[in-house]
This record gives C-alpha cells, structure tokens and sequence, in this order.
C-alpha cells in the first residue's frame, strides 16, 4: 500500500458560528491526483488554509509524511515540501517573473542551482517570453501560470492548487492540466476546481464537500452520476 | 553579482569621491557633516521601509539610543572606538528584541506603527525624567532634559588625545556613509536582500515559499536600528552633547518625510531627501519670515500630490525619457519601456 502523505483526522474551522469546515477526515496517497468540489462557500479553501498554516484549525489534527503539521506557520508547512496556490493570487507584482521564480528555487538550493532551476521552470511553463516582466503587468492566465511555476520551483512532493484554472481560456486549461499531469509524476495533488471539464480531463478520484463536511469520495465517473451530489452542486448551476 | 562588482562599486566611488570633494565648497563642513549624518539616518529607515516594507514611526528612537549609548561610554571608557561599536551595537539589539516580539507577534502594519511610536514616546518620556542624581550609569549622569555634555569626542583609536573634529571629522562621516551604502547594495543584491524585497512584495506568498518572514524581518530591522545608531553616535559627535530631543517624534516623523520626498524603494532618495530637508531647514533658520514646520508641512503635501514617487524616482525617469528612450526600445524590441524604478536607484 502506497504511503499517506496528507492526512486529516476531525479537522474543524469554525468562524464564530460557522462551521467552515465540519470534522473531515481526508486521506492522500503519495502520487495521488485529487480533485476537491463543492458549491461556493462549502470549506474547500478553509480546508486548504488549514491544511497549510494559514489558518489554525479549531479542532482536529493535520499529518504529512509521519508529522504532525496542526498549527504549524506556513513557512514550516511549506518546507516540508510543500507547493501552494491559493485562490486569492499570491504573487510579488512588483518583482519580474524570473525574480519570482527564482526566490521560490532559492529556498531549497545553493546559488547556482537555484539559477539552473528558474531556467527550467520557465523553459517548462513556456514563460521565455514574459520572464523579464514584472508580474503587475501580466494577464490573468499568464500569472495563474507563474504562481503554477513558483510551486513546481520548490520541487514539492505535495502540491495543494486552490482554482488554478479560474478565468483561464481554453487554451490556458490545455496547457495547465499538461503542467498538473506533469506534476504528478512527483507528487501528490490536490486541486480545487469548478470546471467539471477540467476535473474529467486530470483526475480520477473525487471528494466533495458540501457546507464544510465531506459529503462524498468516490471515482469523478461516479460523483457525477450521484443525485445527492448533482443535486447540492451541479443542479445550481444547471 | 558579477555587473554590481564591475559597474556598479566603481561608479559609485567615483559619484561619492567627487561629491565629497566638491561639496565642501558650496556649503561649509560643519553644515555638511550633519546633512550627512541625517542623510544617514534617511537612509535607514529607507533600508527597512522602502525595500522590507516594514514602516516605522520610531526610527529615531534607535538614533537617539546610538547617541546616547556613545555618550554615556565615551564618559566611561575615555577612549571613542569601543563606544562608536557599542553605539551600533546596542540600538540593534534593541531593535532585535523589539522586532522579534512585534513579527512573531504576527501584529498587523497598524500595530507595527503604533508601538515602534509609543516605544519612542515611553524613550523620550524616560530620559526627559533622569535629571536627578540618582540616575548615572558609572560614571555619566543622564541629565534629564538637559541631556549629556562633556564626553569624550572622536579620537584616533588608542590615542584618546589626538581628537578627529572639523574638516577631517566631515571626511569621516563621509566615508562612513559610503561604506554604510556599499554593503547595505550588496546586501540588497544578496539573497537575503532578495527575499527581503519580495516580503515587502508580498509577505504570504514568500511564507508559502518556505521562507521565515518573521525572523528574516526582525534581522533587517535591526539592520535599520543599526545604522541609525551609527548615523546618532556621529550626531554625539557633532553636536558634543545629547539631550532627549534626539528621540522626539517630531524627529521621527521628519526621517518618514525624508523618505517620501526623496524617493522610496530607492536607495540614493532618502538620503537626498534627508540633506536636502536638512539643509532647507538650515537656510530658513536663519530668517523668521515663513515658519519651518509649516514649509516641511508643504512641501510633503506637494510631493504627495504632485510627485508621489518622490525626487529620486522622477528624476531617474525623466533621465530615461530624455536619454534613455532610444538605447532601451533597441534593447526590448517594441515592448514597452520599464516605468516603475523600484530596486533602482
Ligand atoms: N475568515 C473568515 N471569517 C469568517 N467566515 C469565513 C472566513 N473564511 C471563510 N468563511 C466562511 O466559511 C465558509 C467556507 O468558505 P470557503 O472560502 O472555505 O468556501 P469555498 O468552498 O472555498 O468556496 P468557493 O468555491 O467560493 O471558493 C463560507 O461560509 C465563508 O463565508
Ligand atoms: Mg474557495
């Protein structure tokens, strides 16, 4: 059986009288692709802010690889070996896309390397064009992808990706979905994601939440074939 | 690394060694030593604000403890070295201690201005109430309000009666605000500078990279502490005397003033700004028809209205429009030419 890189055992978020995020017990496999589901407002990013730091859980307990994570900065989650997006984009807008790139390589390798590896990941993500442009001044799709570039920069043997595809052209989806598939090879992946397109194209197994519980996690065939699920999640946007 | 060794340190030492040559003659050395004792303090809290994103309103609480620190160990020792040292020093592990409790604190900007400005109110208020005889630290007596006078003045190390003042002390401060510029570049240019930028950039984002923002801001704003204590032992020097104004939040306030008017997020403009300020105030101190407060008053609503940038920034900018233009559109092809000169400078 193939080792657990994530686990959550009762994790709970309550924001005074919401429960955001409702006692959900959540397992990852190492090298597993991931999707995550639900209406708005159903707890997948508290789930995710949880999960990396930037939140601490009222309840419940975080593991990665044999640690216990619960309450840990984000800074130590994500040292680990950790890659993250959140949903809000999270970029130094000031700085270029070389420059963005380089300090999340930096973290994990001496000078050199560091320098070897931002050289790859735009090679890889295709950024040559825009590396020397300061992010401020990017589009929508090509900064979802410079975020993407700065999580595959850390070499992460866990990614969590928080809508990675939201607002994308279809052209931007193609080449993002290649990206995550790419990922996996290395690492276990969890996406966030409303484009059921999308989610058919990279994943195989499915969880859906729904007003912070874990209401279903089966194979995405399945999911979608389930009344209570079309129901609570597909039925509104029908 | 490579272009900062070879372009960059040269150019400076000659900008700098033809500006300390040639300044002396437009405005006399013992005016000019102060302009750039405060264009060193400008420049600290330039460091920590305009490339760490940390704004505090209590940067002269560190100047007034380097001055303080060195007067109160130039009484003790007699000989200056070990005070110039201790005057670094302990402002930085001030700041240290103050900046670790306020960024593993996780306070928000709001609460980082409020408590680095009461910190500075709580030095002034404490210092103003030592004029009894109770309060010596060995031998210095704090004096209250009336400060501190009399302590030994720089001197060539070992040699406590050969005094370093007038002309030579100018070259001194000049040179040591020099050396102060060329290793906090390179610090900028260093992986930590980096990294520095991209907290101010973006703080979660250079978290969720694995980075410690809380003690990588804490060393830097002890960096800031440490030069403003520099640039406030040379003031003691200066001034041959210390008192409790050093720490006023009038002080304060003016070294943000320096910050926005010379240019933030470059390195050159709050220095300019603070000599430049310094040495307005100093021209219109010796007439009594407009109000000094009120002019600084000004000329920081013009520069927020009108150059928000600040001086430095614009013009770097209307050098590129002017001279830079043609070289940059053969360099970038048709893309657009780079406004923003943040890292600069
Ligand atoms: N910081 C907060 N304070 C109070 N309530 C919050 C906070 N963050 C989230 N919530 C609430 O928690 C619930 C879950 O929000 P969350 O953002 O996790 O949903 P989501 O599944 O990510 O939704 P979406 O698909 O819109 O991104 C919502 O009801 C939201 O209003
Ligand atoms: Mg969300």
């Amino acid at each position: 059986m193939a080792e657990i890189v994530l686990e959550t055992v009762g994790l709970t978020m309550r924001f005074g009288g919401v429960v955001a995020a409702d006692n959900v017990n959540f397992r990852l496999k190492a090298g597993e692709l991931r999707c995550l589901i639900g209406p708005n407002g159903a707890g997948k990013s508290t789930f995710f802010k949880c999960v990396t730091g930037l939140l601490s859980p009222t309840g419940g307990q975080v593991f990665m690889r044999g640690h216990e994570t619960t309450g840990w900065h984000p800074h130590q989650v994500a040292a680990l070996g950790v890659g993250i997006k959140t949903q809000v984009p999270n970029l130094m807008d000031g700085l270029d896309v070389h420059e963005n790139i380089w300090m999340a390589a930096r973290r994990f390798l001496p000078m050199q390397d560091a320098m070897r590896k931002t050289a790859e990941v735009i090679e890889r993500l295709a950024l040559g064009p825009i590396a020397r442009t300061e992010l401020g001044r990017l589009a929508h799709g090509e900064r979802q992808r410079v975020e993407l570039g700065l999580v595959v920069a850390g070499d992460p043997w866990l990614v969590l990706l928080d809508e990675p595809a939201a607002g994308m052209s279809a052209d931007d989806v193609e080449r993002m979905s290649a990206i995550i598939r790419d990922m996996t090879r290395t690492a276990a992946v969890v996406i966030v994601e409303h484009d059921m397109q999308f989610i058919r194209s990279i994943a195989s197994t499915v969880t859906v939440f729904h007003q912070g519980a874990v209401l279903m996690e089966d194979h995405v065939d399945r999911v979608m074939a389930d009344p209570t699920v079309r129901n609570v999640y597909l039925g509104k946007k029908a | 690394m490579a272009s900062f060794w070879a372009k960059e340190v040269p150019a400076t030492l000659l900008v700098a060694a033809l500006l300390i040559w040639v300044m002396p003659m437009l405005i006399g050395t013992y005016t000019l030593t102060v302009l750039v004792i405060y264009g060193m303090l400008g420049f600290s809290l330039g460091l920590i604000w305009g490339f760490g994103g940390i704004l505090c309103f209590g940067q002269a609480a560190f100047f007034g403890l380097g001055a303080y620190t060195y007067a109160i160990a130039a009484i003790n020792i007699g000989d200056s070295t070990l005070p110039m040292l201790l005057a670094v020093l302990v402002p930085a592990g001030f700041a240290a201690l103050l900046g670790a409790m306020m960024f593993y604190g996780r306070l928000t900007d709001v609460y980082l201005g409020v408590i680095t400005l009461v910190v500075t109110l709580i030095l002034f208020k404490f210092i103003n109430s030592t004029a009894g005889p109770g309060y010596v630290i060995g031998k210095a007596r704090l004096g209250g309000f009336n400060g501190i006078p009399g302590f030994q003045t720089l001197n060539v190390p070992g040699r406590p009666d050969v005094y370093i003042f007038g002309d030579p002390f100018y070259y001194f401060c000049a040179v040591l605000l020099l050396i102060v510029y060329l290793l906090v570049s390179w610090l900028l240019k260093s992986s930590f500078g980096r990294v520095a930028i991209g907290i101010r950039e973006n703080e979660t984002r250079v978290a969720l990279m694995g980075y410690d923002v809380r003690a990588r801001k804490t060393v830097l704003f002890s960096i800031g502490a440490a030069i403003a204590g520099l640039a406030g032992a040379l003031f003691a020097n200066w001034g041959e005397i210390v008192t409790p104004n050093l720490f006023s939040l009038g002080q304060s306030a003016e070294i943000i003033i320096w910050c926005i008017v010379g240019g933030l997020g470059t390195r050159v403009g709050p220095i300019v700004g603070a000599a430049g300020l310094a040495y307005l105030k100093f021209l219109l101190g010796q007439q009594s028809m407009i109000d000094n407060t009120l002019l600084t008053g000004i000329i920081l609503v013009l520069f927020v209205l009108f150059l928000p940038k600040g001086l430095v920034p614009a013009v770097v900018s209307l050098w590129r429009i002017s001279f830079g233009q043609r070289r940059s559109i053969r360099k970038h092809g048709a893309r657009r030419i780079r406004s923003g000169s943040m890292g600069n400078g």
